[in-house]
């Protein structure tokens, strides 16, 4: 057992207890988010291209957006699955949803509701004013749902979408839905958008876009996003949004503020009380090692 | 979203805040609250796997082709119910054949993908064509094209240097190695910096949705005695701050370490 009264500022400064860090940081958390502010969200070349690439569809075309996140990824990636879902629906894009991570059919099914009560409300977005409509599905929609061994799931769609969907999530023969009467396989649809907190990633570049030259863009938990800007710079993908920050800047350039908007100003906060944390456990670790002649 | 919901959609929203506080218990220490939230978790994350499964995959992809009569999805079906001789030990050695098909079909299928994704176009992607006239714009480096053209080259290269251990790293070699371990530590140092934004968001989300449950609460009162409801929410995050502060004072010497 230590005892800190013998000790002097760097050592106590070391033997900090760590749940003091949580409560600063709660305490940050929960009262920046009450504070009216706006952060600048400036958008970065990766986030742009991708809501460049939606935005260009025309009316009637399909991409895929695959939902492959379980609820502990909900946090930073349902806000991207929600602008890019409001912003095609907006837009009269046909959206085919697949979800092949194990808890994903709710986060989808969850994502479809609240933006199909949401497209039901006129709003204005960029200048452009947008009609309230009824979002149908099979017709503005196709929810595919869940199928087991992803890889080969993505590699199966890329012959045909029917090979392991001949059915949708409410168990519709897929061939009845007329979303997808034209479409087989990748070559039918204009892109594939992954929003994912998994190695499902990994197989959508790997079986998908290498495999059958599919155009794809990734949003990805702030974890994982490090690891796979080299697959922009290879051009293998077109896109990366990484975490929350990607789907603020999403939001920022859809003019549809949502939930990562609003986290924004609480991150800065909260980043400068840890960059506070290490600096002053930088101080006791040299302070303390200096005093010890080490 | 509209504040005033059903009222068994309310009250699963307030059990999910409950949960969510439950979770958050554990930051105090371990208690038989977190316990609760933490077997609820596997137990349901599991109890849902088990029904996508079936109706997901099973039921699609295996009894319906093989009600339709189509008898080759046997071959699966037997290959898979192989997989279970692993819990006899008589037979466990016959499990082996479906994991190396498995194997066999799944290394096919990913090695020459791997190798054009992670090694050839890498590579590729590092023979960028350097404009030394472009490395300046308007009097400032060009990050966004020459300049970062030559930072990936030199940086992969160090790196690369890094990780040749057959000289050793003294003279200009090791001050190309270290050249490479300043790059990787920059690489370290960003995967870092995106990993505390990404927890930092879940906090954020959950401190998002107990104020949605706050403000649905308010809205299910229809704002009668909406004050109070207020009132609850402000108490309980004063309460578990103000119990997390007193214990850290009260245990003043300690550790959280020497603690458990």
């Amino acid at each position: 057992m230590s005892n800190n009264s013998n000790k002097g500022f760097f050592d106590r400064v070391m033997l900090l207890d760590r749940r003091w860090v949580f409560l600063v940081l709660a305490v940050v958390v929960v009262s920046t988010y009450y504070i009216p502010m706006n952060v600048p969200v400036p958008a970065s070349r990766e986030v742009q291209t991708i809501f460049d690439a939606i935005e260009g569809l025309e009316e009637g075309q399909k991409i895929l957006l695959a939902i492959d996140y379980d609820p502990n990824a909900l946090a930073e990636l349902h806000p991207m699955t929600y602008v890019i879902m409001e912003q095609c629906f907006r837009k009269k894009v046909g959206v085919i949803i697949t979800s092949l991570s194990q808890n994903g059919p709710g986060m989808a099914e969850q994502a479809i509701l609240d933006i199909v009560d949401s497209t039901a409300l006129p709003k204005t977005y960029n200048g452009v004013s947008y009609p309230g409509r009824e979002i149908v599905n099979g017709v503005d929609y196709a929810f595919l749902g869940y199928r087991a061994y992803f890889e080969l799931v993505i590699t199966g769609m890329g012959q045909n979408f029917r090979t392991f969907f001949s059915r949708d999530y409410y168990d519709v023969l897929l061939d009845s839905l007329p979303i997808m009467k034209d479409v087989q396989n990748y070559d039918d649809i204009e892109m594939v958008i992954d929003i994912s907190g998994s190695n499902v990633v990994d197989a959508w570049i790997k079986y998908a876009a290498a495999r059958y030259d599919v155009k794809l863009a990734l949003g990805l938990t702030g974890v994982m996003t490090a690891d796979y800007y080299p697959y922009l710079g290879s051009g293998r993908v077109f896109g990366l949004m990484g975490g929350l920050l990607g789907a603020a800047e999403y939001e920022r350039l859809a003019d549809n503020p949502g939930l990562a908007m609003d986290g924004m100003k609480v991150q800065v906060w909260a980043h400068l009380t840890i960059i506070a944390f290490i600096i002053i456990a930088n101080i006791g670790y040299f302070g303390s090692h200096k005093k010890r002649g080490l | 979203m509209n504040p005033v919901m059903e009222l068994g959609d309310y009250l699963w929203m307030t059990f999910a805040a409950f949960l969510t506080l439950a979770t958050f218990s554990f930051l105090y220490k371990d208690n038989p609250l977190y316990k609760i939230a933490e077997h609820l978790v596997v137990g349901v994350s599991a109890g849902y796997f088990v029904i996508i499964l079936y109706y997901g995959s099973l039921k699609t992809q295996l009894v319906e082709k093989l009600y339709d009569g189509q008898m080759v999805y046997l071959i699966p079906l037997i290959l898979g119910v192989l997989m279970w001789t692993r819990f006899s030990k008589k037979l466990a050695w016959v499990s082996r054949y479906p994991i190396a098909i498995y194997i066999g079909i799944a290394t096919g299928l990913a090695i020459p993908l791997e190798m054009q994704t992670k090694v050839t176009e890498q590579l590729q992607a590092m023979m960028v064509e350097l404009h030394w006239g472009n490395l300046f714009d308007g009097g400032l480096l060009n990050y966004t094209n020459s300049f970062a053209s030559l930072i990936i080259i030199i940086g992969s290269l160090a790196a690369l240097i890094y990780f040749y251990f057959s000289k050793e790293h003294k003279g200009w070699f090791g001050g190309v190695a270290t050249v490479g371990i300043w790059t990787l530590m920059l690489g370290f140092g960003a995967s870092f910096g995106f990993t505390v934004m990404a927890r930092i968001s879940l906090l954020i989300n959950r401190v998002q949705f107990l104020d949605q449950w706050r403000i649905t609460s308010v809205g299910s009162a229809h704002q009668e005695g909406s004050g109070s409801y207020t009132a609850v929410y402000i108490l309980i995050l004063v309460g578990i701050f103000g119990l997390l502060a007193f214990d850290l004072i009260r245990t003043k010497g300690k550790t959280d370490t020497d603690l458990t």
